[in-house]
């Protein structure tokens, strides 16, 4: 009931005064509107920048590395147990590179249920013959159907189609910068030599671009099955596993649990790209700073007009506490006012954050490093809005919350008397 | 049975800044129900101040404040407020109405912060009061559209809507032309005569305080008759 009183009172107070309480409202709406725009947008970049990279890497990678074995002959001999002994210039043996009882490793990780997704992976470098010309290079033999749900392979694909290289014996996707260097357009035929000097005819599929140049010009794409008959392999020979998990934070740890329980290597993503997290961390930064710096500016706008809704309204302050209001009451009545501003501006603010948003969304920003981007990237985070829902409300709340307690403390016989 | 609504015992009060200026010294006040009295003296004398602390707005006095035969002092805001509420009604030299509302809803507010009664009962309270005083018919219009007499009016009806034991009144027609002053000091008199209804009035007017039934007179802080 008496809720209903002060909210009827406070909203006679703000209709009153309906121009002071739209500049004070049009100021939270801005400040909302653009710390939307602006987290969204550097949400959206920070995206599209961590993924360049992110995307298209293994959160955890399995392979063998060639090393010499930690374990020397020499050591497990009886009779130099109790001596040190100094190896020096120990070689790695013909280890081979693929990883052994791959099948097996395959079906245990894809049981994991922390596990997003498995891609196995087969590489070897080769050789393309251009005329007199050989250029070293790389091929990647990828399962097509895995590459792209889990590695966004498909997206990278300029011209033709990913699925042709599973389709077509023998058939290959170039890099677009190899591409060029072995003017090679989809259709032609292009030479490959192994590492033994074998050369192998593979027809060009399709084309492909990262936007990284050094990758364009060095890597290119088979099925699996055509990479191991270049290598000479069995059709079960893999030399990367490639792993996706459901929480990226988790894959130090489990990187290191996978090394054991395989006993091979295995690289997590933080360790093999450190630089990232620290860019998108600064930017977040800097967006959330400013996003804040604008709230509190419109936060001293609405104290201000209450500031000043007081001073002219000493009269109304005092008759209420003659006729027996509170000092509660009053700061009540004034806390009202100072947060239906903060819903209201916000509200519309949030709205109009999300329009802003959309339009950046529709404009379009193209660049030859990144083909399947066509307009502004835009995050769209439920959270931005939350954030920027609680903090409209937090910084009216307290703006006027110190002109309510000035408020609340009228002396009305001072304010009677006076007259 | 004569039964006090108000009374005052040994009341006191000083200002201290700049200098220390005893400003009541030694009030005591009985006002029985139903009594229509005047509280005179010259400008200065502290009758306004006496008002204020009978009121319970001012509580920096020493002394002793019983309303309704319950003490005033050292309550808290929030008790004092709900005195104000209640037991008295105000009418002030300047009216105070809020000019956002109508003349219903500025009658209607100390009934709905009482909120002993349904909206729609202060609703028709609030009528029947304006129609007491000859104003029923300004009820829908807003604050601002009234003549000064009619919003000193309007204020009075205000000062009635929780029926209180007692109204006081801060020189009520200072701010009046002769005629409206007449007017209002009638419907004091109807209110006394005809509702059985206890006022105190503070004014400095001689002829306006020779018409009530009793006169309190000051003069430096003291009361000289009563």
């Amino acid at each position: 009931m008496n809720s209903k009183l002060i909210v009827s009172i406070s909203k006679a107070l703000l209709l009153a005064r309906w121009k002071q309480t739209m500049v004070a409202a049009i100021g939270v709406t801005f400040s909302i509107t653009m710390f939307i725009a602006l987290l969204s947008f550097m949400a959206g970049l920070n995206d599209l920048l961590d993924g360049l990279l992110l995307n298209r890497t293994a959160h955890i990678g399995l392979y063998n590395e060639i090393q010499p074995g930690k374990d020397q002959p020499v050591n497990r001999s009886a009779i130099y147990k109790n001596q040190y002994n100094f190896i020096r210039s120990v070689k790695p043996a013909a280890a081979r590179q693929q990883i052994y009882n791959s099948g097996a490793i395959i079906r245990t990780l894809e049981k994991d249920n922390r596990v997003l997704g498995v891609a196995p992976k087969i590489i070897t470098p080769v050789f393309f013959n251009d005329m007199t010309i050989n250029i070293a290079a790389v091929i990647n033999g990828i399962d097509v159907k895995n590459e792209s749900r889990l590695f966004y392979f498909n997206d990278y694909i300029t011209e033709g189609i990913s699925d042709d290289i599973e389709k077509i014996p023998n058939s290959i996707i170039l890099g677009k910068g190899l591409a060029t260097e072995l003017s090679a357009a989809i259709g032609d035929r292009v030479q490959v030599s192994n590492i033994s000097g074998e050369i192998f005819q593979l027809k060009v599929t399709g084309l492909y671009q990262t936007g990284v140049q050094d990758l364009d010009k060095t890597q290119s794409y088979a099925s699996i099955a055509t990479v191991q008959k270049i290598m000479g392999e069995p059709n079960t020979s893999i030399t990367d596993i490639q792993i996706k998990l459901k929480d990226i934070t988790a894959a130090p740890v489990i990187a290191k649990e996978y090394a054991s329980l395989f006993d091979i290597d295995a690289l997590d993503i933080q360790t093999a790209n450190s630089q990232f997290e620290t860019g998108s961390f600064v930017r977040t930064l800097i967006s959330y700073s400013v996003g804040i710096v604008l709230l509190v500016v419109a936060g001293f706008g609405i104290y201000n007009i209450l500031n000043m809704m007081i001073y002219e309204k000493m009269d109304t302050i005092a008759i209420l506490k003659a006729t027996g209001f509170t000092g509660r009451d009053v700061q009540n009545i004034f806390l009202v006012i100072a947060t239906s501003i903060g819903v209201l501006g916000g509200l519309l603010g949030l709205l109009l954050g999300f329009g802003l948003s959309a339009i950046i969304d529709q404009v379009p920003f193209s660049t030859a490093s990144l083909p399947t981007i066509k307009t502004y990237p835009i995050n769209y985070n439920p959270i931005f809005y939350l954030i920027g829902g609680i903090f409209s409300l937090l910084t009216t709340f307290f703006a006027g919350w110190f002109p309510a307690r000035k408020a609340s403390k009228v002396d009305p016989v001072v304010i009677i008397r006076g007259k | 049975m004569k039964q006090n609504i108000l009374e005052a015992i040994h009341i006191y009060k000083e200002f201290n800044d700049p200098v220390k200026v005893k400003v009541l010294t030694d009030i005591n006040i009985e006002i029985a129900k139903g009594e229509f009295v005047a509280l005179t003296g010259k400008s200065g004398c502290g009758k306004s101040t006496l008002l204020y602390i009978l009121s319970t707005m001012d509580t920096d006095y020493n002394g002793e404040l019983l309303i309704d035969t319950v003490s005033m002092v050292h309550k808290k805001d929030k008790v004092l407020a709900g005195v104000r509420n209640q037991k008295i009604g105000f009418v002030f030299q300047f009216h105070y109405l809020l000019e956002e509302f109508t003349v219903l809803k500025n009658v209607m507010l100390p009934g709905l912060k009482l909120a002993k009664l349904s909206d729609k009962e202060i609703e028709n309270n609030a009528i029947e009061k304006l129609k007491i005083l000859d104003i029923g018919k300004l009820a829908m219009k807003k604050a601002n559209q009234l003549s000064g007499g009619e919003k000193q009016r309007v204020a009075i009806a205000r000062a009635l809507i929780n029926d209180p034991d007692i109204i006081m009144g801060d020189e009520p027609t200072g701010n009046l032309d002769k005629k409206n002053s007449d007017n209002v000091f009638d419907l004091f008199k109807k209110l006394s005569e005809e509702f059985r209804q206890t006022l105190l009035i503070v004014t400095h007017d001689e002829s306006f305080a020779e018409r009530m039934h009793r006169i309190i007179q000051m003069e430096d802080g003291k009361i000289i008759s009563s």
